[in-house]
């Protein structure tokens, strides 16, 4: 019976329970890491640091890494099977993010190409 | 519930560590409310995306009027930047003192999140106020009606965060850290958070790819 007593707790559905959360040190990791990837792009953006065509991706590159970290160190987005669910509805979220986005830039990407020319006012 | 009542579950199952998921019992309520606050959140990123068309799609059409490098001040953008990054950091720090029962700690940084959160608002909007003396108002061009409707609306966003707060820790004083005021803190954490990701975006995209 004792050994039971740690796995089974007497609990109705929905009570509260202890859950484990994140320490400091995490937060102050994803800020560290979070300045690291804004500094980035602020130095990449404003120098030749990078090959000048280069710099679009980079930046995109650095906001992605940037995402990444606050999903993971101050959203709390793990491996964990409190954060399945989450993950699952965030890549639906990620998926009609990325079709609105670039569907409506390449639509009227093609609409501009396309266009008649059209004599200036 | 007596304890003739428990069942006696396989020993092979991983209780604690499976909730919600068939075998340790329902998950708790603390998960299943930032579940629902989480697809809240996924819908205004959602709303957000829309915004973020727009925006890429018509930063070009200044009808004559001033682009974005003659506008933006860069510096700035950075000041507003880390203010906001250090106020999602401040936010997750107040929650974690909130979880630890501490309340003089979560009032220090929510303090601290709410001055952060202001500094970021006063910059913006006397960038804003700015940009409309010198004529470039949202009227001005499709390139400024988009800017002002996607950065506007965050800045909406984070003029009702810094007010939830206040409600908030209005709350916590009153009533004291008791668990449903834990989760409306949780949740109100997330969208703190999710505020400063999409100004990730609105950083990258608005003023560095085109300045």
């Amino acid at each position: 019976m004792n050994s039971h007593e740690h796995v089974f707790d007497d609990r109705t559905p929905g009570v509260e329970e202890h859950e484990p959360t994140a320490s400091y040190l995490s937060y102050t990791a994803g800020l560290a890491l979070a300045i690291l990837a804004t500094a980035a792009s602020f130095i990449v953006s404003q120098t030749n640091l990078l090959w000048p065509p280069g710099i679009p991706v980079g930046l995109i590159v650095l906001a992605f890494a940037q995402i990444g970290v606050h999903l993971v160190f101050f959203l709390h987005l793990g491996s964990g099977p409190d954060s399945t669910n989450n993950i699952l509805a965030l890549a639906f979220g990620v998926l009609i993010v990325f079709l609105v986005i670039t569907g409506s830039v390449w639509i009227i990407a093609n609409l501009n190409t396309n266009m008649m020319a059209m004599p200036m006012q | 519930m007596t304890a003739a009542a428990v069942p006696t579950a396989p020993a092979a199952v991983p209780t604690g560590l499976a909730r919600g998921r068939g075998g340790g019992g329902p998950a708790s309520k603390r998960i299943v409310v930032a579940y629902g606050f989480w697809i809240f959140i996924l819908s205004d990123m959602v709303m957000f995306s829309a915004m973020f068309a727009a925006y890429a799609v018509l930063y070009g059409n200044t009808a004559g009027g001033p682009t974005g490098a003659e506008l933006f001040n860069i510096r700035n953008v950075f000041i507003e930047t880390l203010s906001l990054l250090f106020s999602s950091y401040t936010c997750g720090l107040g929650a974690l003192s909130a979880e630890r029962r501490d309340p003089t700690r979560f009032l220090i940084f929510a303090a601290l999140t709410f001055l952060l959160g202001t500094a970021f608002l006063v910059i913006e909007v006397t960038e804003f106020s700015g940009m409309v003396e010198k004529g470039a108002g949202p009227t001005r061009s499709a390139f400024l009606s988009a800017f002002f409707t996607l950065v506007g609306t965050h800045g909406v966003h984070v003029a009702s965060g810094l007010i939830a707060l206040v409600y908030l820790v209005a709350q916590v004083v009153v009533k004291g850290l008791h668990p449903a005021i834990l989760r409306r803190l949780l949740c109100w954490s997330l969208f703190w958070h999710a505020l400063d990701i999409v100004w990730v975006g609105v950083f990258t995209l608005v003023y560095l790819l085109r300045a």
